[in-house]
């Protein structure tokens, strides 16, 4: 394996593979693919130190484009597959990508799950509000009045699902809201997330220009959220439920209660990891 | 936006369109009259289930459209519907399928007469989202009826005919109308549709929860606590199992006459259960199942040009397995070369072939045999490869050898 050695600083290409995304021009993804190189970078965590792991879908395609370890997974399955990743090797940095098909539909239970668990995992979701590699079919966070899909031609009529909620619900110590157009601030939020030491959920706003095209307008109307973060969940509560839905920034931390276990191959060097790839002749 | 009208050009047909076996499929669900479909997408299914939705929304068909969060839970809202006594859909493949295996495989034991397409796609690892038959072939021994197609017009004649057979009160078992991923899917051309009244009057009534239902005025216990623990011991199981696999030799005559009446009907003769294509004075044959029997033939005829004596057999219903008939065409040639779209792990060949090779102990004659596997992966199977699968079987039918080790088509494609 080549690369630079680990005292030498990081930069976001060293994180990305010579894989060509092959997201659609505008796809909100792409900003995002940048805003977790730039994330590791800026905590200079070594690649071989880092797992992503992706469920099913146009974002669960992220892993292939990054150099980290990464593994494409089951539709609706990234966290239980990172649950058992990080349980056996805690010392890893493990990230979570999908979308919100991916991790509010088919995978819903295992989001609720993972909140309670409270594994020091980060699960980004990108939420354009629509199954887009199966070409634009409602998810749960679409609105019920979205009449561009095919399999829902009158509307959902269903209430759209509010992940923030959910996760605070269900015990999400760190809920964070980003932007795929505001990148700057979203990998800050990034980098707070992978440092929170318990489960951090990061929720972000991330336009499918194929199949949502009206979202090229969340450019004015996603916003800055206007209070700091809370760390009662009663206030956060409070918040997420008043909220448009469009705010950003860190919504709420608690102090996180949990015990990360230290595995002794956390110190491992890339030369003893590479030579457990090298065949003896 | 479903496909513009042709002229009409058959008894019983109300009109010609053009379109792609997703669309035929839909076609027959709406004119099967279903109260509930419930779908979640998944490549090649989608524009099948959208189809039916948007059939759904126009008001062409009355029922309910589910478009739930996940296919475990699509078969399960179909359960409770069937129950009910609703004439139920759905569609999926692959990892679609594998996740809605847990009622997948209750369904048959609760004998519930629900259709579902698999529009079939081949199993990952490593990801594929492309055609193949590994998908339907992995739930062979689940107690599903499972019928192949090889056209468009056959996946929607086959469709309503599967509400039939799965219906029929000898019968009261789930059906899989499977069509091949990509080809049958995608794939467009001009096909037949019945009239609505042709249609109603050859399923009949709707009478699907006779025997179990979730009904207030015939309260019964669904799915009674069997075995030991607490249970009433293993006869009752037992009663269970028998029932089933007597229900599916039931089908086969089912299956017979459900062809027979949709071709007095319609006009459209497909053979139901295997098909034999110019086998009568055939050495030696090849098998096939699905849409590549078209270039199959195609390879056939081409070879019997040149002198060659080769013959085709085409399996349409692989569950219940029509062991006599199967055995009745095999008893015609002295060599078989059996192709798979999919493979049977443990025996290093495909399902079809390892089916076909216990339909070969019962002619009593000494057959060779061979196992092809192609297709996978939505790859191509032409007639050239068909022609090498012929001349392949050729020289096992001279040489009086039978060879297990596979031969993979598409391995230098």
């Amino acid at each position: 394996m080549h690369g630079p050695p680990p005292e030498q600083l990081l930069k976001a290409k060293d994180y990305k593979s010579d894989v060509k995304p092959i997201w659609c021009a505008g796809c909100g993804h792409f900003a995002v693919l940048s805003a977790i190189t730039k994330a590791l970078a800026h905590l200079s965590l070594p690649p071989e130190q880092v797992a992503l792991v992706s469920g099913i879908g146009c974002s669960s395609r992220l892993p292939a484009y990054t150099h980290v370890y990464g593994f494409h997974g089951i539709h609706g399955r990234a966290l239980p597959i990172a649950t058992g990743l990080k349980v056996a090797r805690p010392d890893l940095t493990v990230l979570v990508t999908g979308g919100d098909g991916d991790g509010f539909s088919i995978g819903g239970n295992h989001f609720m799950h993972a909140c309670r668990r409270n594994l020091d995992l980060t699960y980004i979701v990108m939420d354009n509000e629509v199954y887009g590699m199966t070409k634009g079919q409602a998810s749960p966070t679409t609105d019920p009045g979205w009449e561009q899909s095919r399999l829902t031609p009158h509307g959902t009529g269903l209430p759209s699902f509010n992940p923030a909620a959910i996760a605070l619900a269900a015990g999400a110590g760190f809920i964070a809201r980003g932007f795929s157009g505001d990148p700057t601030s979203l990998t800050d939020l990034l980098i707070q997330g992978i440092q929170y030491p318990g489960f951090s959920f990061i929720h972000v706003l991330s336009p499918c220009v194929t199949y949502h095209p009206e979202q090229k307008a969340w450019k004015k109307t996603v916003h800055e959220q206007s209070q700091s973060t809370t760390a009662d969940p009663v206030v956060a509560a409070q918040r997420i439920q008043q909220s448009d839905r469009m705010a950003t920034g860190l919504i709420f931390k608690a102090i996180s209660q949990v015990q990360q276990q230290q595995h002794p191959s956390k110190n491992i060097s890339l030369e003893q990891i590479s030579r457990q790839f090298v065949t003896h002749t | 936006m479903a496909s513009p009208a042709l002229k009409t050009t058959h008894p019983g047909c109300a009109q010609s369109i053009v379109c792609d076996g997703n669309e035929a499929a839909a076609w027959a669900v709406a004119l099967s009259r279903p109260d509930l479909v419930a779908v979640y997408p998944i490549t090649p299914q989608s524009s099948l289930v959208e189809y039916v939705s948007q059939f759904i929304a126009d008001g062409k068909i009355q029922a309910e459209l589910m478009n739930v969060e996940g296919e475990h839970s699509v078969l399960s809202a179909l359960h409770g519907a069937a129950l009910a006594g609703g004439r139920t859909y759905t569609a999926t493949c692959g990892p679609g399928l594998a996740f809605m295996f847990e009622p997948y495989w209750r369904t048959p034991g609760m004998r519930l007469p629900i259709v579902a397409s698999l529009v079939t796609r081949d199993g990952i690892t490593p990801q594929c989202v492309w055609g193949g038959q590994q998908d339907a072939m992995t739930m062979k021994e689940t107690g599903w009826i499972q019928i192949y197609c090889e056209t468009v017009q056959e996946v929607l004649d086959t469709t309503i005919m599967a509400y039939r057979i799965a219906e029929h009160h000898d019968v009261m078992l789930p059906v899989n109308i499977c069509h091949d991923g990509n080809y049958l899917s995608y794939g467009v051309t001009q096909v037949d549709v019945p009239e609505q009244a042709a249609v109603d009057d050859y399923l009949g009534e709707k009478d699907v929860n006779w025997h179990v239902a979730l009904d207030p005025l015939r309260p019964m216990a669904v799915d009674p606590l069997t075995g030991g623990a607490g249970g009433i011991g293993p006869s009752k199981f037992v009663a269970y199992r028998k029932s089933l696999c007597d229900g599916m030799q039931n089908a086969l005559g089912v299956i017979e006459q459900a062809h027979q009446d949709w071709a007095d009907i319609f006009g459209r003769e497909f053979a139901p259960l295997v098909e034999e294509y110019r086998l009568d004075d055939a050495d030696y044959a090849l098998v096939t199942i699905g849409s590549m029997t078209g270039a199959a033939k195609d390879a056939v005829d081409s070879a019997r040009e040149k002198g060659e004596k080769v013959g085709l057999i085409k399996i349409k219903t692989f569950r219940p397995f029509p062991i006599e008939a199967m055995t009745r065409a095999l008893s015609k040639v002295r060599a078989v070369g059996v192709v798979d779209r999919s493979v049977h792990y443990g025996w290093n060949c495909g399902p079809l072939y390892q089916e076909v090779l216990s339909c070969l102990y019962r002619t009593g004659k000494t057959i060779s045999a061979r196992p092809f596997i192609g297709g996978l992966a939505g790859a191509d199977l032409t007639e050239a490869h068909f022609a090498k699968a012929i001349q392949a079987t050729a020289t096992m039918w001279a040489d009086e050898t039978t060879i297990d080790s596979p031969i993979w088509l598409n391995e230098n494609d």
